[in-house]
């Protein structure tokens, strides 16, 4: 921890006073650079070794460190970075500019990837403006991401506008990932809404329901709800009806969101007071507008932190798509690697996908941490 | 016309149970067409035949002529193993790393921080196979690593000594459990007495050196009886020693690395959420620092800790399913196996389900029990 403010004026103010008496000015080690070594890392002997011994692991990893990732790498895509990798004693970071493609976008055809490349773009551009506070407004939001996302549907999917059409089977990489990944935070915030409400309602048949399903689906994992939607759901249906397996595999990821969502839901609801609604339904307001013009918005304000939380949880969960065989970000990459002279090179591959993966969840939770100080400023959601 | 706000939610209710009475029977209706035309059996009876495969590794002994029922149970039991390890050194590393964030050393708080930052912001099943990656990627038994005497890492996975059973083993359990009760018994006369003439004789040390030094006592009077059992290259691979898959390893450094630092952070809000005040006012008052520890900063940290913690033991239950995804034996990976073989996948995902929420309601059972237990009574 940095010196606090405080202590750092007091001991100026005294060092003032002792100069003002005819005193000596404080030992060199009060002040500057080696105050904070002192009060940093080496305020006791238990101090000074345990930062002698981060010391030495530094020293012991970060030059061999170099050595692998850098000095010693190969970067050279093609044949020819094959056979560097083979020479080269460090990382061989050719195989993610080897088989970048087919990380990126799975067995999307190849001619088309601008494709999911633009629609990508536009997913994130739509991403980003929805964090913006001041756009959190229903007739903002609600026509932006229909149109942006029927656009970006339709240019993955095409079929429209001259574009090939392309079967979602063959949709892969990145763009599956961020699909999966809104998908289930649009439709699953809505539903998570409503369940917290049905959980609370004083009807008992409706809230009996509601709590089941929550405390069920929270009780066993996601690989189990993908596989009721892979393998189960399409028993339930009649023969001849067919689902396809995205669509399936969203809808139980998007209901899994929810019922964790609508908990976190749930306790910002029991926040609100009493008196809130009371004088609501004293001004002759319904359920529906009571809640939705009253007691929603104060209640979502305060799960903020909580709602944040699971939705970058969703983000990583995506990666479980693997299980049913989807090829998103991590299985493409996996897929990629069958080839024979890549195959060795796996780590690098991964190396790159966690690196990818952790820019954008760090990203939403640098973001979660600014939202939670602006509430906490008392200044409007939005 | 529906008028009255009570008749309304009646036919609310009534609709609400409709629907979900017509959707399961829909579902269920469509199911037994479709499985009676494709000839798959429904029914329990298939936990009674013989599996026909070997799990990877077991605990318990199974073999290809075993019962579904019983190449189930060691799917629960390896489950389980790899969760109850798991919580115990995630619990252990995130007490550390959780202290270490809030250490005066800047060093150790920055190595604390980044660690927490890069395994909490990337998926857990990204982790589990690059950990597989990494261990399959060590050289064979042959050149295996060998970082400590006996400790060898190879692409089979890691073989560590393990010290033979002996005769004196059981009286040593014996001896624990006498010492424990007995230390239990003093702790109760060290809190009388203290009540009663304000004088504290010491509790920890003494009740310590009662529940361990009767088992070492015994185990002296046994002879000392001592022997490891050191793994040896035979030919290909080792002999001797405990043996834990590359599957086993990669499963338990992912869950453990990845809750880990989601307990870190659990552990730094307990402490902080402790205000200052109330350990100058301990000081103040002339508590001890240990007393401030146990009877001031762990009642008011634990109150914050063990709800979050309690969902992070579950997460990690639940998370041991990820164990598919690089063949470790788990319940789902043997269900999946059963499913395949057999085709009745309602019976199997309703087994798992069943697991999962069994192991999921005792959990929390146990922590909401634990969380009473150490919620501060206001008044």
């Amino acid at each position: 921890m940095a010196a606090t403010p405080g202590a750092m004026a007091l001991s100026a103010a005294s060092a003032a006073q002792a100069l003002d008496q005819g005193g000596r000015p404080p030992p060199v080690l009060e002040r500057g650079v080696l105050r904070w070594l002192r009060t940093n890392l080496f305020a006791s002997w238990w101090h000074a070794g345990l930062t002698l011994l981060g010391l030495y692991v530094l020293v012991a990893v970060l030059p061999p460190f170099w050595t692998w990732a850098v000095a010693g790498a190969s970067f050279a895509p093609g044949q020819a970075g094959a056979e560097a990798c083979a020479r080269a004693a460090g990382a061989c970071w050719s195989v993610i500019a080897e088989k970048h493609r087919v990380m990126l976008f799975g067995l999307y055809p190849y001619e088309q990837h601008w494709r999911p490349l633009v629609a990508m773009l536009l997913w994130c551009a739509l991403v980003l403006a929805s964090c913006v506070p001041s756009m959190w407004r229903p007739s903002v939001l609600a026509p932006l991401w229909l149109a942006g996302g029927a656009a970006c549907l339709a240019l993955m999917g095409g079929g429209v506008a001259g574009l090939a059409p392309v079967a979602n089977s063959d949709w892969g990489g990145l763009p599956l990932t961020i699909l999966l990944f809104t998908g289930t935070v649009l439709i699953g915030l809505p539903l998570a809404a409503l369940m917290a409400l049905g959980r609370r309602s004083e009807l008992p048949a409706i809230s009996g329901i509601m709590t089941a399903l929550i405390e069920l689906t929270r009780g066993v994992p996601l690989v189990t709800v993908l596989f009721v939607a892979a393998v189960l759901f399409p028993l339930f249906m009649p023969a001849g009806v067919n689902f396809d397996k995205l669509l399936r595999a969203q809808i139980g990821m998007a209901i899994f969101f929810a019922c964790y969502e609508a908990e976190v839901i749930r306790g910002g609801l029991q926040a609100i007071p009493r008196g809130q609604i009371e004088a609501a339904t004293s001004l002759g307001l319904g359920y529906w507008r009571r809640t939705v013009l009253i007691v929603l918005p104060q209640a979502l304000r305060i799960a903020i932190p909580g709602i944040m939380n699971h939705i970058i949880a969703a983000f990583k969960n995506t990666s479980l798509v693997i299980i049913i065989g989807l090829l998103d970000f991590l299985n493409a990459t996996k897929a990629s690697l069958v080839d024979p002279p890549w195959q060795r090179y796996a780590t690098e591959a991964y190396l790159f996908l966690a690196v990818v993966y952790f820019l954008v969840c760090w990203a939403m939770s640098q973001y979660s941490q600014w939202l939670e100080r602006r509430l906490a400023d008392g200044r409007p959601a939005g | 016309m529906f008028t009255g706000e009570s008749l309304r939610g009646l036919i609310y209710q009534l609709a609400a149970a409709a629907i979900l009475v017509l959707a399961v029977w829909f579902a269920l209706a469509n199911a037994s067409a479709n499985l009676s035309r494709t000839n798959i059996a429904t029914g329990w009876t298939f936990l009674a035949e013989e599996s026909g495969f070997q799990v990877g590794e077991s605990l318990i002994a199974q073999s290809p002529t075993s019962s579904y029922a019983y190449t189930l149970l060691a799917g629960v039991v390896n489950t389980l193993f790899v969760s109850a390890i798991g919580i115990v050194l995630a619990s252990f590393l995130g007490l550390v790393v959780g202290i270490g964030r809030l250490s005066g050393n800047w060093l150790i708080a920055r190595y604390a921080s980044a660690y927490v930052e890069v395994f909490r912001n990337t998926p857990i099943l990204l982790q589990i196979i690059v950990w597989y990656t990494v261990l399959r990627g060590l050289p064979g038994t042959r050149q295996a690593l060998n970082p400590l005497p006996g400790v060898f890492l190879s692409n089979r996975g890691l073989r560590v000594p393990a010290p033979l059973a002996e005769a004196a083993h059981p009286w040593m359990g014996l001896a624990f459990l006498v010492g424990l009760a007995l230390a239990l018994l003093w702790a109760r006369f060290v809190r009388r007495r203290q009540a009663r003439t304000g004088q504290r004789l010491p509790g920890f040390l003494p009740g310590l050196a009662m529940a361990l030094g009767f088992p070492a006592l015994v185990w002296l009077v046994a002879g000392a009886p001592f022997r490891l059992d050191m793994p040896v290259l035979r030919g290909f691979n080792f002999r001797g020693g405990a043996d834990l898959s590359p599957e086993f390893v990669a499963l338990l450094a992912g869950l453990v690395a990845y809750t880990g630092a989601f307990i870190a952070e659990i552990v730094r809000a307990g402490i902080q959420s402790v205000p200052r005040g109330q350990i100058e006012a301990a000081r103040a008052v002339g508590l001890h620092p240990g007393a401030i520890m146990r009877l001031v900063v762990l009642p008011q940290a634990l109150r914050v800790i063990v709800p979050p913690l309690a969902s992070q033991y579950l997460g990690l239950c639940k998370n041991s399913s990820l164990a598919v995804a690089i063949g470790y034996p788990d319940v789902v990976n043997v269900m999946q196996t059963t499913i395949n073989q057999t085709g009745q996948a309602i019976e199997g995902l309703a087994v798992i389900m069943a697991v999962y929420l069994t192991i999921s309601l005792s959990i929390a059972a146990f922590m909401n029990w634990y969380n009473r237990r150490v919620a501060i009574v206001e008044r």
